[in-house]
């Protein structure tokens, strides 16, 4: 499982690298696939509705409307009725390529397994919203799904009647039953959204609108598309006969050939087998995370930062608890951390200069504390080669980027948001090293959703912690690049090095004496000991 | 800026590759669902079989409350319908039809599709709801022509005579 994960990670990696030279790494599409189903979604809604205004509910009259809004109003309302049916088409593609990558990203196990199974209805109903949708065209694409889907449900023997007996001979066709799949097919959408919509609860401002340039884009295709290949009729239902060769959509139907080429037992057992074998599969195996983040209230003044920081709404603002006098304190909800350290990054009180008693922070990962972060910061400069002013480079790396893995120089992070602003600046003061690489993992889709966002707003100064202002500037590097980047990444390292040699000498240098250092390596080798 | 018309043209360029693909995909390539040459026959109904009765004794009546004293008692369950159908003089269809409901209360059903290639067909449907009797309870015989893709569907309703084709 992990190697076909890597592999298929690595393909998207360079996938998507590709596709940020066409769309920029903010439009690339691959990073937007969620979002980018949402718009679908939103798409297939408005011009659904749009048709329903053409659209006669009743069976005899149906497929002539339809073919009315086709051929006389082909230029609104057979557009409408075309980008329909290719949103709807899409969203098949966007969903299955998203539920690849995030598997691929290794973002289904774990505390997101609540995103991964609440995905996988969602898959069934936009199949059920696309085969109740060509139904309603009434064509003989539309009798041929009516038989076979009626057929198929009638041998779980669950309804009295065989419902397939409604197709059975022109003069029984029952107009009650095409009603009610008017209804499902209003019915089944609206679901759909309701399970979009709790798919995406434990995610921070999940993202459900692309940007307005990939919307454009994607917009401009689909009306293009309509244009170029208005979507076919293929011609009016006739119970006098059976469809012998129809033209399929491979995207939404591909399923019928299937069930009419194995029997029903098998395509139910299939059917859930696969339902069941995807939600298990957030725990086949499970991911083994870091503890959730602890809070400490001790350093902690309830400043709230690191609540609207946490990318899976895992920290909550809470009335103070304690004697001390602020009006908050915040709480961790260990079901939905990831232990990415961004709140650590976050948090104020997160300064690595503190020298009395052991470093503590306001909110911190158990496994992975800042005085770790701290203690790894100093073993790693220790391993940089070459003397003040030599151009060393010390890397903060994110685990899921091209700086991914153990090199000389570099400590890996959960995400480069966990380091806090202080530690570049104790880095560059403390002559650890003459400069600092951020390595992140792409800029287009971070591991952690926000964490080369907030990075940069760091440092920009433009979000809380703010990066100090005495922080040379020149002396930082961020790279972002994704796991297939590892070249990339060492080329900008390298010139970045040099360019570090040729500065004049930092001047405010104090670096760390020589009990602080054994301190601060005595109580990590504590915690690593516990 | 010129990054940026580069991006929406390009962009632009690749989704409208992917929305052909799919409008492509949605329509091709054909499915043959059923060889060119080869019509339908669908026999479908649902028929009751009979319950199994009996007349209830002297005392038996005598024991029950007057408004209630009918003069048979049946099962509940039904009889399975038999029923059989040839083509060209073979039999193809042959099945006892169980009752439905849990407690067999409720009327057989069959719904059969035949595949079979477009022709002349001599089709004989016999059906028994009463396992008792000897010989059926209805019989149809007719010579059909089935032209390639036609669909027959043959019904059974006790009330309208027997058998129906549509
Ligand atoms: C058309 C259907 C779908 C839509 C519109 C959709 C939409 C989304 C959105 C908007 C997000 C949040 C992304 C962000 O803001 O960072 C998301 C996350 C996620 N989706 Fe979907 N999704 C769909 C189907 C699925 C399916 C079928 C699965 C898998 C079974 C799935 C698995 C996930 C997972 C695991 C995440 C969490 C990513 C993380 O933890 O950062 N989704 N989805
Ligand atoms: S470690 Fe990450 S997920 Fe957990 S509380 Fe902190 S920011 Fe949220
Ligand atoms: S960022 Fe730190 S100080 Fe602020 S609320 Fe969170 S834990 Fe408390």
């Amino acid at each position: 499982m992990t190697g076909l994960r890597t592999a298929l990670r690595r393909g998207f990696d360079r996938a998507e690298r590709a596709l940020d030279q066409l769309f920029g790494a903010d439009w690339n599409p691959l990073a937007h696939l969620g979002t980018i189903g949402w718009f679908l979604f939103w798409t297939v809604a408005i011009t659904g509705i749009y048709l329903f205004v053409f659209f006669d509910t009743g069976v005899t009259a149906a497929y002539s409307s339809v073919e009315w809004l086709s051929q006389d109003h082909w230029w609104h309302a057979g557009v409408a009725r075309s980008v329909h049916r290719y949103a709807s088409d899409l969203m098949v593609l966007v969903m299955f390529t998203h539920l690849i990558r995030e598997f691929a990203m290794d973002r289904y196990r774990g505390t997101r397994w609540f995103s991964w199974v609440t995905g996988v209805p969602v898959i069934w109903f936009v199949y059920l919203s696309g085969i109740t949708g060509y139904w309603l065209v009434w064509d003989k694409l539309a009798q041929y799904v009516a038989v076979t889907t009626t057929e198929l449900l009638d041998t779980l023997g669950i309804f009295g009647e065989p419902i397939a007996r409604n197709f059975l001979a022109p003069d029984m066709l029952s107009g009650r039953f095409f009603t009610l799949m008017v209804f499902l097919h209003i019915a089944i959408p609206l679901l759909l959204l309701l399970l979009m919509w709790i798919h995406i609860q434990r995610i921070t401002d999940a993202r459900t609108r692309p940007p307005r340039g990939l919307a454009i884009i994607l917009l401009v295709a689909l009306v293009a598309g309509a244009l170029a290949f208005p979507a076919p009729l293929q011609g009016a239902a006739d119970l006098a006969t059976v469809p012998q060769r129809i033209g399929i959509d491979w995207l939404l139907l591909s399923l019928y050939p299937v069930i009419e080429s194995v029997p029903s037992g098998v395509i139910w057992a299939g059917v859930l087998v696969f339902t069941i074998l995807l939600v298990g599969l957030p725990w086949l195996p499970p991911k083994s995370e870091g503890g959730a983040a602890q809070v400490f209230l001790d350093f902690c003044n309830g400043c709230g930062r690191c609540v609207a920081d946490c990318p899976y709404t895992a920290i909550t603002l809470e009335p103070r608890s304690d004697d001390a006098p602020f009006q908050f304190e915040v709480a961790v909800n260990s079901a939905r951390c990831v232990a990415c350290g961004i709140c650590m990054g976050s948090c104020p009180s997160s300064s690595p200069f503190r020298r009395s008693g052991d470093l503590i922070t306001g909110i911190d990962l158990p496994d992975y504390p800042l005085a770790e972060l701290r203690a790894k910061v100093i073993d790693a400069a220790e391993a940089l080669t070459g003397g003040a002013g030599s151009g060393r480079v010390l890397t903060l790396a994110c685990g899921h980027g091209a700086g991914q893995g153990a090199a000389p120089g570099r400590v890996e992070l959960p995400c480069v948001a966990m380091a806090p602003p202080a530690i570049f600046d104790y880095i560059i003061s403390r002559g650890l090293a003459d400069g600092v690489c951020i390595a992140g993992c792409a800029e287009r889709d971070c591991q952690n959703r926000f964490g080369v966002e907030w990075t940069r707003q760091r440092i920009a100064r433009e979000r809380d912690p703010y990066l100090r202002a005495r922080v040379p500037r020149e002396r930082l590097l961020t790279v972002w690049a994704g796991v297939t980047e590892e070249k990339r990444l060492g080329r900008d390292i390298a010139a970045f090095s040099q360019r570090l040699a040729a500065l004049p000498a930092f001047e405010n240098i104090r670096p760390i004496a020589d009990e602080e250092k054994a301190a601060v390596q005595k109580t990590t080798s504590r915690s690593a000991a516990e | 800026m010129t990054g940026r018309w580069h991006h929406l043209a390009m962009g632009t360029l690749v989704s409208l590759l992917v929305v052909f693909a799919v409008a492509w995909l949605s329509e091709r390539p054909a499915w043959q669902s059923l060889p060119e040459d080869v019509a339908l026959i669908r026999l479908s109904f649902t028929q009751s079989g009979v319950r199994n009765c009996r007349a209830r004794t002297e005392e038996e009546l005598a024991a029950l409350a007057r408004n209630m004293r009918q003069k048979q008692i049946c099962d509940r369950r039904r009889a399975p319908v038999y029923v059989e159908l040839d083509l060209n003089g073979t039999t193809v269809l042959a099945r006892d039809l169980p009752p439905t409901g849990l407690s067999g209360s409720g009327p057989s059903r069959i719904y059969q599709r035949f595949e079979l290639p477009a022709g002349d067909y001599d089709i004989a449907l016999r059906l028994r709801d009463d396992p008792a009797m000897t010989g059926f309870t209805n019989t149809a015989e007719r010579q059909i022509t089935l032209e390639p893709a036609e669909n027959l569907a043959i019904d059974y309703d006790a009330e309208a005579g027997g058998f129906i084709f549509h």
